[in-house]
């Protein structure tokens, strides 16, 4: 880690105010375009033939008849891309397994869940598209199919792969499982820390798969060349990562497609994986046409990679005076038709908030009929927290203790050892703790059927590859091109500003672009609260070479030594006054020079981001049940978070707004239900329900800053952590409402009428 | 299949295209007249992302078809600017940070616009209730709200 | 010698080791060594591990320096969402 990136607390003009944004105007006047909105000349529509069968074998695909109509001018089957062999590469995710890309994209052997691609069409119109896909006779082998991941689990479950033996365990298996990979952390002894606990809570849980739900379906456009070159017009969160595999998957050179990312209408962690993108590639290379392939919301919710549903087990013990001696959970989550789910980084982050010497975690990677699983805000992240944080209120509420008392006594600081690797840093829990715990909201008074929860949550966010390149312009302005996409954070506004403040100047003269990817080398999707921790660290570093070859410049042309040139407030100025002076030169001054001395002034730099700093979060939720109907009305949320620095305070605002929302969501009503048949029966809004503004209240913001040490302005990133705790905050506030301990989620008002009706029946 | 001749005024401009019975006025817009400032999130009126205004009155453009737009007045977020004028409310969208990914904010602001219309001195509730019909998976509404609020009390003169 | 110790989750590929000493003076020798002495290993290293040394963590950092006495953590790789 170079010394010269680590935090420095010092003066600052720009960051931290709140500048209106770059692309602002674009967007509330309809004028930014989004992957739908590119069109091409000559295009052709794509559309995709996708299974009504959770799994079947593929018998035959036979596509004359759709190839005869008329304005039909390309399809394509598995028959059209290679094989891959089983090969995990590194392509900016979670480990990557080619053979599985290739299947996910288009089914080869078998269809493994309602909405796999099984063919595409590009024609002169979407009308006739549509009709080609009617044309292509698909003859299938309908298979038993498994979507429930307890069911997935057991050794009749039907198998979606009978080449799968669980990786992990030893022995090697003798008989092929769903349950693709476990894992195991260990710390400590917890038989011996259960057995000098006092008080044990134990309790299972299960959760439902829900998806990211942003509003912009997937759409891409592509063109290529009778020379083999291909432009992608795409809405992605990485435009190198959806390069890299594309190449990989058709077999390209990666300098032979050229992806330009289009603004993106949402992401949070979805649309880090191709879906239609190599299709669109493949059809144009067939039809020698643009072809533009844009989802349906039906598609986007059968095809598109949502999350995991889990099961979780958790047992804590502690004793009376409230320490808690051991810590146990298995966590058992759905990967989708391909191995890869999030129940790695899950397990890891279940207990870390807390310093615990006696922890065991089992995490099962489990393969079942539905589509691969996607990342969707800290992965996996809120599963555990739901069950954990609901686990810990229970045992707050056994030992006599306030929740946030209870946390405070066991909390993880500054050097706790995490039971999955290295100990902790510089981290601000107990600071959100506090701040929660002194928060208005957690003293004000609660009437009837009313409740009050608190949980918290932890996320390790990530660096990674990361480029910058800033350009001095002739008349001083600078222009700042950024390898990685603004997903709707705003962070192209904070990285004006961190080189605004790096420059001195006014962030008005910093115009930020998001860069396609013939401009740099290979970029990190915009995931893992990364944008503004690693981008921003790029961005500082492309600064301080444009600042060193400004000094270098102004020393030719002042003709005074290197040492003589102090870069301060935006200008090139004498170091020491006394000594050789010279005459100021703004950033205008010497750009208009530049040319004919020796060029055009730039910085770039080309990083692996390290040093991220983990996020730590604290919830509090007021909740009123409606005993009549099971409605669950939230009356109050305060969101408390350490970001590290808020670079722009109104973003990171909206991002915990934002992240919290999606976590409310979570909990109270979205889900998805298959039928017996393992399709699915509400791809739609109107049966997938998110919150609407009438759902809600304002939602309190309280930033926190405990600066990162190795980042410049002390950033951790914070889109993740605030989407981890609202799960368990509000069961732990219905608990304290009306009573009842929901395991179940959503929280649904049937899931909760139900509760409440064993509660007067008289039962637990 | 013969396709329909239609007439009809888009943000003030006379407009006539041609269009399937059974293209949607979302598709026209986009699709014929390039105006894409108006986007499809569901296809199915779920999310409001398709809202434009039909002779005064608040519409998902998904459900109304391209024929029904035959000598009647569309409004979409192209035409809310006026000259080099951003409205109010796309002002403070801007200053309260009311949007994220913007995808649901052409929308939002056609509905909002209406929503001022009806009620100029609408309650948080009244303009969460108003907004109902828009879906926002960014922002958590708080800041649309906010916005909203304080163009209400702009417009109003206050 | 740098002090590595290998995450519980690693274990089963190292047939139970989970610490030892060792001399490498970066992350790639350390993983060359590592991908010698437990081939099961070796395929995850490209992939899936991250690496925290004195307690900062490095993902995809090959040429991380490690100091003679460092202490060394293997465990699973971080992506995000």
């Amino acid at each position: 880690m170079a010394d010269g990136l680590k935090y420095q607390q010092r003066e600052l003009k720009v960051v931290g105010t709140r500048p209106l944004r770059p692309d602002g105007v674009d967007k509330v006047t309809g004028r930014a375009r989004y992957g739908a909105d590119i069109n091409l000349p000559g295009q052709l529509i794509g559309k995709v033939l996708r299974s009504p069968h959770a799994h079947a074998r593929i018998l035959s695909i036979d596509i004359s008849l759709a190839l005869a109509l008329p304005g039909v001018k390309a399809v394509v089957t598995r028959d059209d891309f290679a094989d891959m062999p089983e090969e995990y590469a590194a392509s900016g995710e979670l480990t990557i397994n080619f053979r599985d890309v290739t299947r996910n994209m288009m089914a080869r052997e078998k269809v493994l869940y309602d909405g796999h691609p099984v063919a595409a069409v590009a024609a002169t119109s979407e009308a006739i598209a549509r009709h080609a896909l009617t044309l292509i006779r698909v003859d299938y082998e309908i298979l038993p199919h498994v979507i429930d991941v307890v069911a997935a689990m057991q050794p009749d479950a039907p198998l979606l792969n009978e080449e799968q033996y669980t990786e992990g365990v030893k022995p090697k298996p003798t008989r092929p499982s769903n349950i693709a990979k476990r894992l195991e952390f260990k710390l400590g002894d917890v038989a011996a820390g259960f057995g000098e606990a006092e008080v044990i809570v134990e309790r299972e849980f299960n959760t439902k798969p829900v998806h990211q739900g942003y509003i912009e379906p997937q759409a891409c456009i592509a063109s290529t060349t009778e020379d083999g070159q291909a432009e992608l017009w795409t809405s992605t969160q990485g435009h190198y990562v959806f390069r890299s595999q594309c190449a990989k998957v058709l077999q390209m050179d990666v300098s032979k497609i050229r992806v330009t990312p289009t603004e993106i209408g949402g992401g949070f962690g979805g649309k880090n994986n191709i879906y239609n993108e190599p299709l669109a590639i493949a059809l144009s290379k067939k039809s020698h046409r643009p072809v533009k392939m844009v989802m349906i919301r039906e598609e986007v919710f059968r095809a598109t990679g949502p999350t995991s549903g889990g099961n979780v087990k958790v047992k804590l013990g502690a004793t009376r005076d409230g320490r808690i001696t051991a810590a146990a959970a298995e966590l058992s989550f759905q990967a989708g038709a391909f191995p890869g789910s999030s129940v790695a980084p899950a397990s890891m982050c279940a207990f870390t908030r807390y310093d615990l010497a006696n922890v065991h975690v089992i995490g099962n990677d489990v393969i079942v009929n539905r589509p691969k699983v996607a990342a969707y805000r800290a992965p996996g992240a809120p599963i555990a927290a739901f069950a954990v944080e609901s686990v810990i209120d229970e045992m707050a509420k056994k030992l006599g203790m306030d929740p946030i008392a209870f946390r405070l006594k066991n909390a993880a600081r500054e050097g706790t050892q995490t039971y999955y690797g290295p100990k902790l840093g510089k981290i601000g829990y107990v600071e959100t703790l506090e701040a929660a715990r002194a928060h208005p909201h957690y003293s004000a008074p609660l009437g009837p059927n009313q409740g009050r929860g608190v949980a918290t949550g932890f996320w390790f966010n990530v660096g990674g590859e990361t480029s910058a390149a800033l350009n001095v312009n002739e008349d001083g302005t600078v222009t700042v091109m950024l390898g990685t996409i603004d997903v709707a954070g705003g962070h192209r506004a904070s990285m004006a500003m961190m080189v605004a403040e790096e420059l001195g100047i006014a962030v008005d003269r910093v115009r930020p672009q998001v860069a396609d990817t013939s401009v740099f080398g290979f970029n990190f999707v915009t995931a893992g609260s990364r944008a503004t921790f690693a981008g921003g660290m790029a961005c500082v570093v492309a600064a301080r070479a444009a600042i060193e070859e400004l000094r270098r410049r102004v020393a030719k042309i002042r003709e005074v030594p290197l040492e003589a040139v102090l870069w301060t407030d935006g200008q090139a100025e004498p170091a020491d006054r006394a000594a050789q002076s010279f005459a100021p030169m703004s950033l205008a001054d010497i750009a208009k020079l530049a040319g004919r001395t020796g060029g055009a002034i730039a910085g770039h730099a080309e990083i692996n981001a390290q040093g991220a700093g983990p996020g730590f979060g604290t919830h509090i939720v007021d909740v009123e049940v409606d005993r009549p109907t099971g409605a669950i009305k939230i009356l109050r949320y305060t969101v408390v978070q350490d970001v590290g620095r808020a670079i722009h305070p109104a973003y990171v605002e909206g991002q915990l707004q934002g992240g919290a929302v999606q976590g409310i969501g979570w909990a109270l009503n979205e889900e998805y239900v298959y039928g017996a048949d393992g399709v699915l029966q509400n791809p739609g809004f109107l049966d997938y329900r998110m919150p609407v503004a009438s759902d809600l209240p304002f939602i309190d913001t309280v930033i926190v800053e405990v600066p990162n040490p190795n980042h410049p302005y002390g950033v951790r990133g914070c889109g993740e952590v605030p989407i981890i705790a609202p799960m368990a905050a509000i069961a732990n506030a219905v608990e304290n409402a009306v009573g009842i301990r929901l395991c179940e989620q959503p929280m649904s008002p049937p899931r909760v009428l139900k509760a409440l009706g064993a509660v007067r029946a008289g039962k637990s | 299949m013969a396709r329909h001749h239609v007439t009809a005024t888009v943000n003030g401009d006379a407009v006539e295209f041609l269009c399937e019975t059974e293209e949607t006025l979302l598709e026209v817009l986009r699709d014929e007249l390039r105006l894409t400032g108006t986007k499809e999130g569901c296809g199915t009126g779920d999310c409001g992302a398709c809202s434009v205004m039909l002779d005064g009155r608040l519409v998902c453009s998904c459900l109304v078809l391209g024929v029904e737009a035959e000598g009647r007045a569309i409004e979409t977020i192209e035409g809310m600017a006026v000259g080099g004028d951003l409205h109010v409310l796309q002002r403070k969208f801007l200053e309260h940070a009311a949007l994220q990914c913007g995808i649901c904010t052409p929308g939002i602001l056609i509905a909002a616009k209406s929503l001022l219309a009806h009620n100029p001195n609408p309650t948080e509730s009244e303009v969460r209730y108003g907004l109902a019909g828009n879906l926002c998976r960014c922002t958590g509404y708080h800041k649309i709200v906010e916005a909203v609020l304080d163009a209400a009390r702009e417009m109003r003169g206050g | 010698m740098a002090r590595i110790s290998l995450s519980s989750s690693l274990t089963p590929l190292t047939g139970g080791e989970t610490g030892f000493e060792l001399a490498c003076a970066n992350v790639r020798q350390l993983f060359q060594a590592l991908g010698e002495r437990y081939p099961a290993l070796r395929g995850h290293l490209d992939t899936d591990v991250a690496v925290a040394i004195d307690g900062e963590i490095y993902q995809d950092a090959l040429l991380q320096t490690i100091l003679r006495d460092s202490e060394v953590f293997l465990f699973p790789k971080i992506a995000g969402g």
